[in-house]
């Protein structure tokens, strides 16, 4: 445990810094109230009425973030076998090969359905 | 393992008097983490004066030169500044989120370097300590970790800001962090195999002899890419593209608050900029030359020195693709993400996995990189057949329809791009060649190509040209 303790520390001073910061500039700062100020900036536009609950997001974004835990599960099954890799021997290299090659029809049947085009 | 421990020692300078990283008394631990807290504020500053100075000097400007000598004192003066700004919070804004999300956004960025190694070991106020402030067995993986919950601090700030912009940004970035993360993860998987090892000080001490860049070229390639992608910086800067979407997800960020995302955004930079040293470049090692005519380069407070100076490279690589390259577009970005460097990076890793593999077995040298290279050649050779059968038909077909046929109007004068010595659009009349490029895989909109091929009107011709171009 004592090797997390100076992550601790280091964390610790820099939210301590982030939140000196913040108050600083809420002290230091001036206060002029202007009501155009507090709106949304929109490039001097009215500003888009804004959804209650927050809106939506686009669906696309949904669908990367399913991609992306897709390959952050292989990368996490990867990294200790990388680490293990020379006392596994070809056995290890051909079990993950086969785990790779499976993910891999799931990439190119996504990339076959247009789950990687951003247009 | 043990083999692999003694391997390590003899390599290490670090093993010939080992100093354990928990043995630190804990007024050391605090001294270092100011140490390393106040490193990376000042490399944020100096970082900030460098970047507006080398690219006014790529555009023939002179930068920042008035607070302090050559200008060093312009950031801080900068940061000053911010600090007398109003600190304004929009109506719109969901107030708690909207400000503790600077600080989400930057702890982590602090946090990271913990388990950057700047240095070997020295000796401070009487104590033997490394120059690193901690170092736990899945150093990268904890790097990994607070990288991504540094996105939450840039997710919260769009979202909370209640307005369209910041939003737009955040999702954009978020998005872009993610998928450049995947390439960034597989890029270590390499560095892992040739190490064994996931702790970083014991990483920069497998590259005793030969630096992990020069083993494994396609991992650091990948890894400076995605680095680049994952720092949002130019020329994958597109959540905060001006032209589109204003500040991203800072838009509505004012004042210290803004200095914040600021300082996060230039510490990250750091960071990877450091993970890339300690990973492929050798960490604090010095470079070969030096090494080979002076043996103390590799001791003390020397190593500082080689760390800093690796670090600076890559800062200034950082700020020399932002003076040269473009912005790239959405689709083309998350297109290089998904569909180049992932692949490309999972089949380097079976590739050095497999070599590695036979070595172990005992295979003989010479028969392993034939066995590849009669691969490589084979899928080479492949490709070329396969596009030789798909290509033919459809770029025929379309440079035959984009030509008119002779005597019609639109064939009078043959389109000159460089009429008169400068690049010039079409006049009237004139149509663009057909572009040699590769055919869209997916069907066009009939309506597209109808101006094509019955050569009458050479408006329609351009207009579908320029559609087809989009699309490629």
């Amino acid at each position: 445990m004592n090797l997390y303790a100076p992550i601790l520390a280091l964390g610790g001073i820099a939210a301590a810094f982030g939140v000196v910061s913040l108050v600083a500039g809420a002290l230091t700062g001036p206060k002029r109230y202007n009501r155009a100020k507090l709106e949304a900036y929109e490039c001097g536009i009215e500003p888009t009425p804004q959804p209650a609950g927050g809106g939506r997001f686009p669906v696309k974004y949904y669908l990367t973030a399913m991609l992306f835990i897709i390959f952050d599960i292989e990368i996490v099954f990867l990294y200790p076998w990388a680490v293990y890799f020379d006392s596994l021997g070809i056995f290890g290299l051909v079990e993950m090969a086969l785990f790779i090659a499976t993910v891999f029809v799931a990439y190119a049947y996504l990339w076959r359905r247009g789950g990687l085009e951003w247009d | 393992m043990s083999q692999r421990l003694a391997e390590l020692a003899a390599t290490t300078d670090l093993a010939a008097d080992p100093v354990g990283f928990a043995s630190d008394p804990w007024w050391l631990i605090l001294f270092k983490a100011v140490l390393v807290f106040a490193f990376c504020v000042v490399m944020t500053l100096f970082a900030i004066w460098w970047e507006r100075k080398v690219v006014a000097w790529m555009q023939m400007r002179i930068g920042p030169k008035h607070v302090g000598p050559q200008g060093l004192l312009q950031s801080l003066a900068d940061g000053v500044k911010l600090a007398f700004k109003e600190d304004i919070i929009v109506k719109a804004a969901d107030k708690p989120v909207y400000i503790l999300a600077p600080v989400v956004s930057m702890v982590p960025a602090f946090m990271a370097f913990a388990v950057i190694p700047m240095g070997g070991q020295v000796s401070m106020f009487g104590h033997q300590t490394h120059l690193q402030l901690t170092d736990l067995p899945v150093g990268v993986l904890y790097i990994l970790a607070t990288a991504s919950v540094g996105i939450y601090g840039i997710v919260l700030a769009g979202w909370s800001s209640g307005s369209t912009y910041p939003l737009l940004g955040s999702l954009r970035s978020t998005a872009q962090m993610i998928s450049y993360e995947v390439a960034m993860g597989l890029s270590f998987a390499g560095v892992f195999l040739y190490s064994g090892s996931m702790s970083t000080s014991t990483i920069v001490g497998q590259q005793g002899d030969t630096w992990f860049a020069v083993l494994l070229p396609v991992s650091f390639i990948i890894y400076i890419v995605a680095m680049v992608g994952e720092t949002n910086r130019a020329p994958f800067d597109l959540p905060e593209a001006e032209g589109e979407l204003v500040g991203g997800f800072h838009t509505e960020y004012s004042s210290l608050k803004f200095a914040l995302f600021f300082l996060a955004e230039y510490v990250n930079m750091v960071v990877v900029s450091s993970l890339a040293t300690t990973l492929f470049l050798g960490g604090y090692r010095a470079p070969w030359p030096i090494t080979a005519v002076w043996d103390g380069a590799n001791s003390g407070w020397w190593t500082l020195l080689w760390y800093f100076l690796k670090v600076q490279l890559f800062l200034f690589l950082f700020i020399w693709l932002r003076g040269t390259l473009p912005r790239l577009r959405y689709d083309q970005f998350m297109r290089l993400g998904w569909k180049v460097l992932i692949p490309t990076s999972l089949v380097w890793l079976m590739l050095i996995a497999t070599v590695r593999a036979m070595k172990n077995e005992g295979y003989d040298y010479r028969g392993i990189v034939l066995g590849i290279a009669g691969a490589i050649i084979a899928i080479l050779v492949l490709s070329v057949v396969w596009d030789m059968f798909r290509g033919t038909d459809d770029e025929e077909e379309k440079a035959k329809a984009a030509q008119p046929p002779p005597g019609a109007p639109g064939a009078a004068e043959p389109f000159d791009p460089m009429a008169g010595g400068f690049p010039v659009p079409p006049l009237p009349g004139q149509e663009l060649p057909p572009v040699p490029r590769r055919a869209v895989r997916r069907a066009e909109p009939v309506g597209a190509m109808v101006g094509n091929g019955n050569g009458t009107g050479s408006a329609d011709d351009e207009s579908a040209t320029d559609a087809t171009d989009k699309e490629v």
